[in-house]
């Protein structure tokens, strides 16, 4: 199931299939190795759309609300 | 002269290695940005000196933030004077997102390097890579190093004259496709067991845990902070300056005759024959006492605890947690870590808004900064000044200070044009502080701190009698009498600390001393003091980072709300 990285539950796994944003935010987001194909792992979300924080390989991102539902993810339970 | 310049992503410990060529300490910390300005050493090839340079982090070659920017800057300068090395640093245990720069480093007219840093780290978390076969495949020298303790940099330093440079070609739209044909090839990961640190790590950055564990932190911190520097007041320098200097002073006061020109610049006023650290104001009483015994164990107590949890990485974590409270002044959560090296001292305080991306966080941060959020040195002052009318008095004090920060920047945010981007950060993972390291970024701070702060003390003590003498303060209180006076409600002769605080703003709390002033009084004063205006290291700092047309709107804001909450303060109370 395709939904974006807001609606992922804290633990849940998932591949990132599409960034919906122009050239700046897959630019930025690519430099921290987060692209079409990165597996993820949901760490936790803020209350009140705060930041979602994801793992990437052996690293934590946190990424704000707005950038974070432009990412789009294939959600494995 | 041949350069070497550290590269990397952020956080993967090149100005751990910088200090490890150069033998010149920089400070660092266990989150991505600590290095906003690039700092040079020297260090010797064989017989050759040549001179290293550590860069800003970056990701890619293609900047998002100023800190990066001046990171490419550097490496086209060198590329361009074809006199340059780049040791790129990468962290063992994030090989994959590392080598993202590797490549394109790789692609550069530049001799590169590689030093596979956090070997030790990778080893324990189960990873293990074949650094003859990525150097085989890199095609130039790959050495691990653990930097914290200093193993491999010998190697790293012998090897230096094997960097090769455009040793690894590609199309750029496959670069993270050979990436992951290269870790394919070098990594291989064992499965392990989630250690307690990263148990700990997922639950400070939970909500549910998190708040609680960030109220803690910051609670213990506030606590450990007065602790160490009443400690510090009560058992060390007070019976100091009181058993061991003021009998010293007394026989020199004694020696040039109890009062005079060189007496009162020297020792200062006596009080019922006697000298009072707080109040004689001479150059070797009180311009000694407030460095030495008031403000220094307080900054000292202060960067104990932050050092600690700069290098433990809990900063970016607190930042992800205080993201929208951020929000409402127009930053987002890592504004915050400015903040908090902004009560340490402004000057670093400013120059940490460089990883900032936009103008306006920087201008916005800045100014919230220079308004609002007083250095140690002025805390600690206000701290022994106020604090003796209890907590309460402290916390009308700073809770207005609170209240201005947020009135200010929510305005701020309201007002000037654009919006704030959205936090993106890496959160690195928990790190014990290697003790070698804590205690050598403390004492670099403590020693920065005495060798800014005394020449200005002395000075500022010394300004004081000589606008005394001259009877300039009386001057200047006669023309601002009316403002001073029925605005504020402070008596005339404060503004001679109004003067003063351009200069160093303990000082400028400590010439409240004499005054007499009233509780409220005192309050209006210090919360005044704070806002005004920076003092003149920062304000230098200020017009270099922001330019001096938005530094003069900066400024512009600071006097109006100054006077304006000091006149609501004056109404209120």
């Amino acid at each position: 199931m395709a939904i974006d990285l807001t609606r992922m539950r804290g633990g849940e796994k998932g591949k990132v299939i599409d960034i919906q944003g122009g050239w700046g935010l897959l630019r930025k987001l690519e430099a921290l190795g987060i692209m079409q194909g990165t597996e993820i792992v949901k760490v936790s979300s803020q209350l009140m759309r705060g930041p979602i924080t994801i793992r990437v390989g052996n690293t934590q991102v946190a990424i704000g609300f707005g950038m974070a539902r432009r990412i789009i993810v294939e959600h494995k339970k | 002269m041949r350069k070497v310049l550290l590269m990397g992503n952020p956080n993967v410990g090149k100005s751990v290695v910088f200090s490890r060529l150069t033998g010149v300490n920089v400070i660092s910390s266990n989150y991505p940005g600590t290095t906003v300005e690039f700092s040079k050493g020297y260090m010797r090839i064989g017989k050759e000196k040549v001179e290293v340079v550590d860069v800003p982090g970056t990701y890619t070659l293609e900047p998002t933030s100023k800190a990066e920017q001046i990171a490419v800057k550097i490496l086209q300068d060198s590329i361009a004077s074809q006199n340059g090395i780049v040791i790129n640093i990468v962290d063992g245990t994030n090989l994959e997102r590392n080598l993202n720069l590797t490549l394109q480093l790789l692609k550069k007219n530049i001799p590169v390097i590689v030093d596979l840093n956090f070997w030790d780290e990778t080893r324990h978390l189960g990873i293990s890579i074949d650094v003859e076969e990525l150097e085989k495949i890199l095609n130039v020298p790959v050495v691990p190093t653990c930097a914290v303790t200093g193993e491999g940099i010998k190697e790293l330093v012998d090897r230096l004259p094997e960097a090769k440079a455009m040793t690894y070609d590609y199309p750029d739209e496959e670069k993270w496709h050979e990436i992951g044909k290269i870790i394919d090839r070098v990594q291989k990961v064992t499965h392990r067991h989630h250690t307690f640190l990263e148990k700990l790590a997922d639950a400070s950055i939970k909500p549910l845990t998190g708040i609680p564990i960030a109220l803690g932190a910051v609670y213990i911190a506030f606590k450990l902070i007065r602790f160490i520097g009443e400690g510090l007041i009560g058992y060390v320098f007070d019976p100091i300056f009181g058993k061991i200097w003021a009998p010293l002073m007394m026989r020199l006061s004694f020696i040039l005759g109890s009062g005079g020109f060189i007496h009162d610049i020297l020792i200062g006023k006596l009080f019922v024959g006697k000298i009072d650290f707080g109040q004689s104001f001479g150059i070797l009483t009180t311009g000694l006492f407030v460095p030495f015994a008031a403000v220094l164990p307080y900054v000292f107590a202060f960067y104990l605890v932050l050092s600690f949890f700069e290098d433990s990485g809990y900063l970016p974590r607190l930042g992800v947690l205080a993201d929208k409270m951020m929000h409402q002044v127009g930053l987002h959560g890592l504004g915050i870590i400015s903040m908090l090296l902004g009560l340490g001292c402004n000057v670093p305080g400013a120059l940490a808004t460089r990883v900032m991306e936009t103008e306006r966080e920087r201008f916005i941060s800045a100014t919230l900064m220079a308004i609002a959020v007083p250095c140690m040195a002025q805390i600690a002052m206000i701290v022994g000044l106020v604090g003796k009318y209890g907590a309460k008095a402290l916390m009308l004090v700073f809770g207005t200070l609170f209240l201005v920060w947020i009135m200010i920047g929510i305005l701020m945010n309201r007002l000037l044009k654009g919006e704030s981007p959205e936090i993106f950060v890496e959160i690195p993972p928990y790190r014990i502080p290697y003790f070698g390291a804590l205690t050598k970024k403390l004492w670099m701070r403590v020693k920065g701190f005495l060798k800014e702060a005394i020449p200005f003390v002395l000075l500022g003590v010394f300004i004081v009698n000589i606008l005394y003498s001259l009877r300039i303060i009386h001057f200047l209180s006669k023309l601002t009498g009316p403002v001073i006076k029925n605005l504020l409600g402070l008596p005339s002769g404060a503004v001679a600390a109004l003067v003063v605080g351009f200069l160093r703003k303990d000082v400028a709390v400590g010439m409240l001393v004499p005054l007499g002033l009233t509780l409220k009084q005192l309050v209006i004063a210090s919360v005044v003091l704070a806002m005004y205006f920076p003092c003149a290291a920062t304000f230098a700092v200020l017009v270099k980072e922001l330019g001096v047309k938005d530094m003069i709107r900066s400024a512009l804001i600071m006097i109006f709300s100054a006077v304006l909450v000091g006149g609501l303060l004056n109404l209120v109370l």
